[in-house]
């Protein structure tokens, strides 16, 4: 799913000044089950930000609502009276909802109170670690099931770099190496031969680096 | 010319022993700090790496230093790391450093940018080491671009890479090393050596897949000029230093480290040059370049060797 981070209350009340009023929108899905943005969170934000505005001099009116998913047209028509009841909407989406908003809304002001993080997994409670990098190419099945793109701070296709050391990152002791993981993944499965081969130069076109990205699926249209 | 061999190919390929030493470039586009380390070096060394942004810290281009390095006397090894480049960035570097007349290439992955003075940056990776090698093979033998279009006249360097005999898991970094041969590198420049005895199990190791047959392997070492600085070295992920060594210089006592430091290089130029599939030594004096003519002399490398 995608993990994302509440912002400040500081800078979110910064990208509220002049607004007397802001519907604040949860988001059913992957923000809720990571607790930064789902209704819980929302109703809790909403109230400190009235009181921070407050304390700073300031009125601020906020509601909350909470569609099931940001990213489907559906759901914010669903939600259209109260999305659209305040001067402006505070989403607690991740980027995606943001700018879904910002298009259901083509008049109003949508500002994002989270920062979008990473795709990732659940580990421990109030623990998420990136996972996937969305690049359109996925070599799972030669990295016994490890991703290199992602989880190997320098994309190394190929093996790891000089820096592993004792099976953690250069960059951190506390990161694992990826190529230690697909490395123990591998020799456990019996298919370390498998590393041997070399995986070519890749093609970026269907990551990010090609441009925006769109998937059309003629089956389901 | 195209296709002409550099010093270091030509020395490795006549069988005899090489020596190299690295030139890093200075953190300013101050021409004369290069010219003045390929002065001291001239005719002392057969090629010097001259690093690319080592250590993520901004510094002169490698291709511009080298060039520098090459018009005073010193043939340089470009080094070219994955992290600040695309694949059109590296490969037009390369042919400008080709036509320039620069000849050997080093390639590496290149440390984070994260331990360097733009941790703010993003870096690239677009393709990984192996993949670079792979390719340079490529456009040499085939004349392509890595986007398959034709290169005329194609750069064709001597290529080498880098292996670290003690970093973990051991047989990962083997596969890690056969992949780097396969993929291209004609020779292999190791991490510092101190531990001879654990170097030769490696080499064993390396010489039973018949590597040092394929590629050179040229043994890396650091000369130390202080206890600190060995004392540093130690604590090094992937650096392997023997207690004795610290110990032996800590009892050369204070005013003597930097003899004590040139003596343990001296002993261990003299073991591993003994090491059945080694081809040459690299010296690696960093912040301490004045003290390597001193060491190849001593070593009795001098003079070096010209071949035609
Ligand atoms: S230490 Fe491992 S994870 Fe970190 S950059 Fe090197 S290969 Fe990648």
């Amino acid at each position: 799913m995608i993990i994302a981070e509440q912002k400040s209350i500081d800078e979110i009340i910064s990208s509220l000044e002049g607004f007397k009023s802001a519907v604040v929108a949860a988001c059913g899905t992957c923000v809720t089950v990571c607790m930064s943005g789902g209704e819980k969170e929302a109703i809790r934000l909403a109230d400190a930000l009235e009181i921070e505005a407050k304390s700073r001099g300031g009125c601020l009116k906020t509601s909350v609502t909470c569609p099931t998913r940001q990213c489907d047209m559906e759901f914010l028509d669903e939600n259209e009276e109260a999305l659209g009841s305040a001067e402006c909407i505070l989403s607690l989406g991740c980027g995606a909802g943001v700018q879904f908003l910002a298009e259901k809304f083509p008049d109003k002001v949508v500002l994002p109170g989270l920062n979008t993080e990473f795709i990732g997994v659940n580990r421990d409670i109030g623990y998420w670690t990136e996972m996937c990098q969305g690049c359109g190419n996925c070599m799972l099945a030669k990295t016994g099931g490890v991703c290199p793109v992602t989880r190997c701070s320098k994309s190394n296709f190929n093996g790891p770099c000089g820096g592993s050391s004792s099976g953690k990152c250069e960059i951190d002791p506390d990161t694992d190496c990826a190529w230690q993981l697909i490395y123990d993944r591998m020799k456990r499965l019996g298919r370390l031969d498998e590393l041997l081969e070399i995986n070519e130069i890749r093609d970026w076109r269907t990551s990010r680096d090609g441009g925006p990205r769109s998937v059309v699926r003629e089956d389901v249209r | 010319m195209p296709g002409d061999k550099g010093n270091l190919q030509k020395i490795l390929e006549s069988g005899a022993f090489s020596v190299s030493a690295e030139i890093g470039p200075p953190m300013s586009a101050d021409a004369n700090f290069v010219i003045k380390k390929a002065s001291e070096l001239k005719g002392i060394i057969d090629s010097a790496n001259v690093t690319d942004n080592q250590t993520a810290v901004v510094r002169m281009s490698s291709i511009a230093a080298s060039y520098l390095a090459s018009v005073n006397g010193v043939e340089p090894v470009v080094q070219m790391t994955c992290r600040d480049r695309n694949r059109i960035a590296i490969q037009s570097d390369l042919l400008g450093a080709y036509a320039l007349g620069l000849r050997n290439l080093l390639v590496l992955s290149g440390d984070h940018q994260c331990f360097g003075n733009h941790p703010q940056s993003k870096n690239v990776y677009d393709v990984d080491s192996i993949q670079l090698l792979g390719s340079l093979k490529r456009m040499k033998e085939e004349g392509v671009f890595m986007g398959g279009s034709k290169c005329k006249f194609p750069a064709e360097f001597f290529l080498g890479a880098t292996v670290n005999p003690f970093a973990d898991p051991e047989e990962l970094q083997l596969i890690r090393l056969r992949k780097k041969i396969k993929a291209g590198a004609q020779f292999v420049q190791t991490q510092a050596i101190y531990d001879v005895a654990k170097f030769e199990e490696w080499m064993e190791k390396v010489r039973s897949l018949g590597l040092h047959k394929q590629a050179y392997i040229i043994a890396g070492i650091v000369v130390n000029k202080s206890l600190k600085s060995i004392e540093m070295t130690q604590l090094v992920p992937g650096m392997l230093v023997p207690d004795a060594l610290v110990e032996r210089m800590r009892a050369a006592g204070q005013g003597n480290y930097d003899s004590e430091g040139v003596s343990i290089a001296l002993d261990l130029i003299a073991q591993l040059r003994k090491v059945e599939g080694v081809s040459g030594i690299h010296i690696m004096a960093i912040g301490w370049e004045s003290i390597v003519p001193t060491l190849v002399e001593k070593s009795g490398f001098l003079p070096r060797p010209v071949i035609e």
